[in-house]
């Protein structure tokens, strides 16, 4: 187990690349500290999987140092690196029995073949693999090859790290939360460094003790699950986490009230006041869980067209527009929902001001 | 199950079957129809029963014959099959040296197979030959009248030919292995044999079966070449089992013994090649520990 530093990592995969979209990483500059269990979430084609290949060292970054525990291993390979990663497939030798496939990585080091041997039986009970362990692993079903996948990963005992790169896409649902249920209940027991890339918000916030978002190259926000909720300092954030995603209005500045096509959002005043001097286009932005809804007007509410309703059970998420823009709201059940016309208040503390899709605060 | 009522669907299949007729069923028949009658002209024959079938089975020229060919295709796979997947690991995965080694090591496969004799014969000339002559500079080597040599001619001539065909697949099998597996072995710290033997040569046994298959029947019917190269000799040391089908049955117009000996060698090629095939689809299917 270790701690991963990365500093000013980029990576290209042309080589000779011109300007910054050449780039599948941008500048990453992160830890991972030991024993963490960390998600890296991010859409298809964000560089997640480019990130993870650069901290096991499938890939050499095209700049930047890869540290172990303050050990530069920028150059060594993966084999050198003891690192254990676990594939979006499921990764077999398919003719080896299951015992065979979990004991690969230590017998490929030089392990006493006792050692091996009390290790494996280990893992496999771990993941529940005993029965399987002299069949096979070609004939077993997906999740099966799957924990076979995950348990090569586990069965070294010093790894500096586990990186898993959507470990549970082939899975079925129910398995899922089973196998995950299972990482996590490893990682206590083990107190392993876990890093997890998926693109399944519901996976990564259930997951990890910290996510980190990634967005065109670039780790853009780390945080707990609740601050990447409450907090998100980038529009990216806002729109990926969450569901529906958080909305934006653009908006023009008047002291500390937001214009939005002559109607007004009080807005709290130091941050109105950083909004005066910040560049580019602003933006407000509200989770549509705060958004308040009311059928008549109240006080500090403005008059928006109801669009649709839809009813998701025990919520419902009322879609509206307000000066040409769409605006979701998530209604807790029981509230009466307004007709034609909604009153929307904008609750000053949940209210953000981005300016360039980036939160000014 | 309840029948239909209609069949006229079955009129659909008729023109393939009337293609496959022509093809197969109806020259088969034929061969059938000599191998048990005794024919002296049109008109004249008798029913001979197993007759034919006996006098070939106890012949001792058709047993060498099926000896030579067994130790033909036993080396030609021996040699061809390792060859083969040595060529298709060597070759390049990316960039134009992908297309060139594929054009250059599929040509002796475009070339017909009587010229490809033809060109053996003068390039292992003694006299003249590129490879004959240099060769004698060291050692005498003349495949017309010593049987070893005619038999390493033949070898390198069939290596030549057919080697890329098992290459040339084998590099499809291994092109066709995911990214991944080569990543997850790097991980798992598997040497570059290891990864070999437990990723690339049972990723490739669907191919490699298959591989197996076709250099097992063409080398076990292979004609052109040797005929045109030594022409079954010298003596009868290359003559194999078709170049002495066609001595009977052709050249002497024995049509009865002819028949019999072709369909014995139909049913020795039928049964082997399903004898492999079961065998490659088993191979490490078995619950191993």
């Amino acid at each position: 187990m270790a701690r991963i530093e990365l500093q000013e990592i980029a990576h290209s995969y042309i080589s000779d690349p011109k300007d910054e979209s050449d780039y599948a990483l941008k500048r990453i500059h992160n830890e991972w500290e030991d024993g963490g269990a960390y998600a890296l979430l991010g859409p298809s084609g964000c560089g997640k999987t480019t990130l993870l290949n650069v901290i096991s060292g499938l890939l050499t970054p095209s700049q930047g140092r890869v540290f172990y525990d303050g050990t530069d291993v920028t150059g060594l390979p993966p084999e050198k690196r003891n690192i254990a990663q676990v594939f979006q497939f499921p990764i077999l030798y398919d003719t080896m029995s299951v015992f065979n496939n979990l004991a690969f990585p230590l017998r490929n080091r030089g392990i006493s073949e006792s050692e091996v041997k009390e290790r494996v039986l280990e893992v496999a009970d771990i993941l529940e693999l005993t029965p399987f362990l002299k069949k096979r692993a070609a004939g077993l079903a997906a999740d099966a090859k799957q924990k076979i996948s995950l348990g090569r990963g586990l069965v070294r005992s010093d790894v500096a790290a586990i990186l898993f790169d959507e470990p549970l896409t082939v899975i079925d649902p129910h398995l899922k939360w089973h196998l995950r249920r299972k990482l996590k209940e490893v990682h206590e027991q083990l107190n392993l460094t876990l890093i997890y890339v998926t693109h399944d918000q519901v996976e990564a916030l259930t997951f990890a003790d910290q996510v980190m978002v990634m967005y065109e190259g670039e780790l853009i926000q780390t945080g707990t699950p609740q601050e990447l909720f409450e907090n998100p300092t980038h529009k990216f954030v806002g729109y990926f986490i969450g569901s529906p995603g958080m909305n934006f209005i653009p908006c023009t500045l008047d002291g500390d009230i937001a214009r939005v096509d002559g109607a007004g959002i009080e807005l709290d005043g130091e941050i109105a006041a950083l909004g005066h001097k910040a560049q580019g286009k602003l933006e407000l932005g509200i989770r549509p869980m705060y958004l308040e809804v009311h059928a008549q007007s109240v006080e500090g509410s403005i008059p928006a067209r109801v669009k649709t309703v839809e009813d998701q059970g025990s919520f419902k998420v009322l879609t509206v527009n307000l000066a040409g823009n769409t605006l979701r709201a998530k209604l807790p059940e029981g509230q009466t929902v307004p007709g034609n016309e909604a009153w929307l208040r904008f609750p000053t503390q949940r209210t953000k001001l981005f300016a360039d899709g980036r939160l000014v605060n | 199950m309840e029948k239909w009522e209609n069949n006229k669907a079955w009129f659909l299949v008729l023109p393939v079957f009337i293609i496959v007729a022509f093809s197969s069923i109806i020259p088969l028949m034929t061969v059938v129809n000599y191998s048990i009658q005794d024919i002296w002209g049109p008109g004249q024959r008798v029913f001979v029963g197993a007759e034919w079938f006996k006098e070939m089975m106890a012949s001792k020229r058709l047993h060498d014959a099926l000896w030579r060919q067994f130790l033909f295709s036993g080396l030609v796979l021996l040699i061809e099959m390792p060859l083969g997947i040595l060529l298709a690991l060597a070759m390049p995965k990316r960039g134009w040296g992908v297309s060139a080694s594929l054009v250059t090591i599929s040509l002796p496969l475009l070339i017909p197979w009587n010229t490809i004799g033809t060109i053996w014969i003068i390039f292992t000339r003694p006299d003249i030959g590129l490879f004959g002559a240099a060769v004698n500079n060291f050692v005498e080597f003349d495949h017309t009248a010593r049987s070893l040599d005619a038999w390493i001619t033949l070898m390198l001539m069939e290596v030549w030919h057919w080697t890329p065909l098992v290459a040339l697949l084998a590099y499809a099998g291994l092109r066709a292995i995911p990214e991944a597996y080569y990543q997850a072995a790097k991980i798992d710290g598997a040497s570059a044999w290891s990864t070999f033997w437990y990723i690339q040569l049972p990723k490739m046994r669907g191919v490699l079966t298959i591989a197996f298959l076709l250099r097992f029947m063409d080398s076990f019917l292979i004609y052109a070449e040797p005929f045109v190269l030594t022409g079954g000799g010298p003596g009868n040391s290359t003559t194999f089992l078709s170049i002495y089908l066609v001595k009977i049955a052709l050249l002497q117009f024995d049509l009865g013994p002819g028949g019999a000996f072709s369909l014995i060698y139909f049913v020795i090629v039928l049964l082997f090649c399903y004898m492999f095939y079961q065998a490659l689809q088993r191979v490490g299917k078995g619950e191993k520990v």
